[in-house]
């Protein structure tokens, strides 16, 4: 088979992506950063550091450490907010042949229905994603995530406000997530993203401080893989709608098996820190493993898994 | 200002004092772009444990255009670079970062153990610039070991230095801070570059402050990507309303002026 006819493209609730291959949310700046090291126009969506309204800070330093095989970050949501967003960072990105996924964030319903409404409003951005993994500062600053009312309250409210392709991006820091995916299914979503980082800690034992000013964040990176697996494929199970599989990627061969597992497409994070180059080799090795397998199209492998 | 991810090619990996080294990589597009001040992120271990690249400031490039580095081991990572030999390939990604801005006239570089990276590359640019400076060098250290480790090249250039040690081997008993009351004058003042741990950092601001002297400092903070994308390397900025500065875009050289100094 000829590597040319080979064909990874995949649709993602509307959106149709030249590839499966996006960058995860936080991990990419805005795209621009990582312009000298990749060729952008050959990802299959770039999606940006999550998006408030207002610009935020972020929480004090130290706000990474590295753990085996993995990092926690307690980045705090910093981000340009809304306004520095379009008129600095969007022109670039939609210069692009990618397509543009903006992540977003709110402490309230309200919040995010807006950010979603005043996106639509401009031309060039393909999708939006909903990070719900933010604490509901209405409700006692509990993550909308972990509370599948709650989840499919922002979901609804969200799919009133835009006709763009929405995405809901879950946190894995709950007992059943199958629950809150039918949730957000149900609340009308027209994707599923999984996972966002699981909650951990670290501590110094010689000053007996938590290594993290900010005591916990979220552990990301091949740490963290079977958990993601798992998810993606227990959630692949029981929506209809497509699902994004995310969490400690950093290989081709780590990207066929959430498509195996279920994942129609899959978005790559930590691993951009460590090889910026990550997001095209995996297009790449994608696309070998494919035609040494003899399959023309990567549709053909998502879900395939044997059980 | 070019940017690469390249595989340099090790040539000497020499045992400088007891914990500190210098790395030759053969880099030539790296080395050529590199400016005093601006580092790269290493990544000289395959795996995933160490998972991320290390900072290290860009110690000098060398008369036939290689890229050097000063490194002290202090875990993990830096105990495997150490034992790294030549030929082996270490992927780097730069030059990354803010470098110091020198065009002044009265340079005083003031240095604490490891912290002397960056000088050494800056004290080169400076001397071979067409209207070399005046130039004073400070060197703080914990011992006479670690002090004729981290200045024995500096002394190839020729330069006079001041020298404080923790245990009084060498020169000043003390902090490197002290050496700067002896040069200050009544002509116009220093313009003082740093680069060390951060309560050095902290006493050389707070003195340039008092005797109206102009201070870059070099700085560290954790980092995972270094290009401005994880938004891990945050440092607390003295203007409020900025809240936090990023240190590997717009350091790791600040004017202290920049900085919160908690
Ligand atoms: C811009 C920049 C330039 C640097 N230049 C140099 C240089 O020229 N020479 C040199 O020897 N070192 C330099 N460093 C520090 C160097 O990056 C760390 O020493 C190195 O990453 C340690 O790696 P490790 O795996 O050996 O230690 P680890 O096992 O990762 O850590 C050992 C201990 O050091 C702490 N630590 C690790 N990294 C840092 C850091 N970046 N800042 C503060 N504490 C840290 C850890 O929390 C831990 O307690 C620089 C750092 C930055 C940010
Ligand atoms: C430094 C950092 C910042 C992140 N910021 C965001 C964010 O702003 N919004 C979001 O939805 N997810 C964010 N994430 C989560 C990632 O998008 C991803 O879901 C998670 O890291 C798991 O994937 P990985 O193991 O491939 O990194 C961030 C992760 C990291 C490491
Ligand atoms: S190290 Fe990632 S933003 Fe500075």
């Amino acid at each position: 088979m000829d590597i040319d006819t080979v064909d990874l493209r995949v649709a993602i609730g509307g959106l149709a992506l030249q590839n499966p291959v996006m960058t995860a949310s936080g991990t990419f700046g805005y795209g621009e950063e990582f312009s000298p090291y990749v060729n952008l126009h050959r990802l299959g969506a770039i999606i940006v550091k999550g998006i408030s309204l207002q610009p935020r800070k972020g929480n004090p330093p130290p706000r990474i450490v590295e753990t085996p095989c993995g990092m926690l970050n307690s980045i705090g949501l910093e981000n340009v907010g809304l306004d520095t967003f379009i008129s600095d960072k969007l022109p670039f990105l939609l210069e692009t042949r990618t397509k543009v996924i903006v992540n977003i964030l709110g402490d309230c319903v309200e919040e995010y229905a807006e950010l979603a409404q005043k996106l639509s409003d401009h031309k060039g951005i393909g999708a939006i994603e909903i990070n719900i993994s933010c604490p509901n500062v209405k409700k006692g600053g509990v993550a909308f995530g972990t509370d599948h009312k709650m989840a499919a309250e922002v979901t609804a409210k969200v799919r009133k406000a835009t006709s763009l392709p929405l995405i809901v991006k879950l946190s894995p820091n709950v007992t059943d997530i199958a629950l809150i995916a039918k949730a957000v299914e149900e609340a009308g979503c027209d994707a599923i993203s999984l996972i966002n980082t699981l909650l951990g800690m670290a501590i110094d034992i010689q000053s007996r401080t938590p290594k993290l000013r900010n005591v916990v964040g979220g552990l990301s990176g091949p740490a963290i893989k079977p958990v993601a697996l798992r998810m993606v494929w227990q959630v692949a199970q029981c929506v209809n709608v497509p699902v994004i599989g995310i969490g400690g990627i950093s290989s081709a061969a780590d990207a066929i098996e959430f498509l195996i597992a279920g994942a129609s497409a899959i978005q790559i994070g930590t691993a951009n820190f460590i090889n910026p180059q990550i997001t095209e080799q995996i297009i790449t090795g994608i696309k070998n493993y494919l035609q040494e397998h003899e399959i023309d199209s990567v549709r053909k492998i998502i879900g395939s898994l044997k059980v | 200002m070019p940017q690469f991810q390249k595989k340099a090619i090790l040539l000497q990996n020499k045992k400088v004092t007891e914990d500190i080294y210098k790395i030759t990589l053969e880099s030539p597009e790296v080395a050529r772009a590199a400016r005093p001040g601006q580092f790269v992120m290493v990544k000289a271990f395959n795996g995933f444990d160490p998972l991320l690249r290390r900072p290290f400031s860009i110690y000098q490039v060398t008369d036939n255009g290689n890229l050097q580095l000063l490194y002290k081991v202090i875990g993990k990572g830096t105990k495997l670079l150490a034992g790294m030999k030549p030929e082996q390939h270490i992927d780097i990604i730069g030059p990354l970062g803010r470098g110091f801005a020198f065009d002044r006239s009265k340079i005083c570089i003031v240095g604490g153990g490891i912290g002397v990276a960056p000088l050494f590359h800056l004290m080169k640019r400076v001397l071979r610039s067409p209207h070399p400076s005046k130039v004073t060098v400070l060197m703080g250290a914990r011992s006479r070991e670690e002090m004729l480790g981290i200045t024995q090249d500096f002394e190839k250039l020729g330069v006079e230095l001041g020298v404080a040690t923790d245990d009084g081997s060498m020169g000043h008993k003390g902090p490197v801070t002290e050496l700067m009351g002896e040069i200050r004058d009544q002509d116009a003042g220093w313009t003082v570059f740093s680069c060390g741990p951060y309560p050095m950092l902290k006493a050389v601001a707070k003195i340039c402050d008092e005797y109206g002297w102009e201070c870059q400092v070099s700085m560290e903070t954790m980092m995972a990507c270094g290009v401005a994308a994880c938004l891990g390397c945050a440092i607390p900025a003295a203007a409020e309303e900025i809240g936090y500065l990023h240190t590997c875009k717009d350091g790791p050289v600040f004017d202290a002026r920049e900085l919160a100094w908690i």
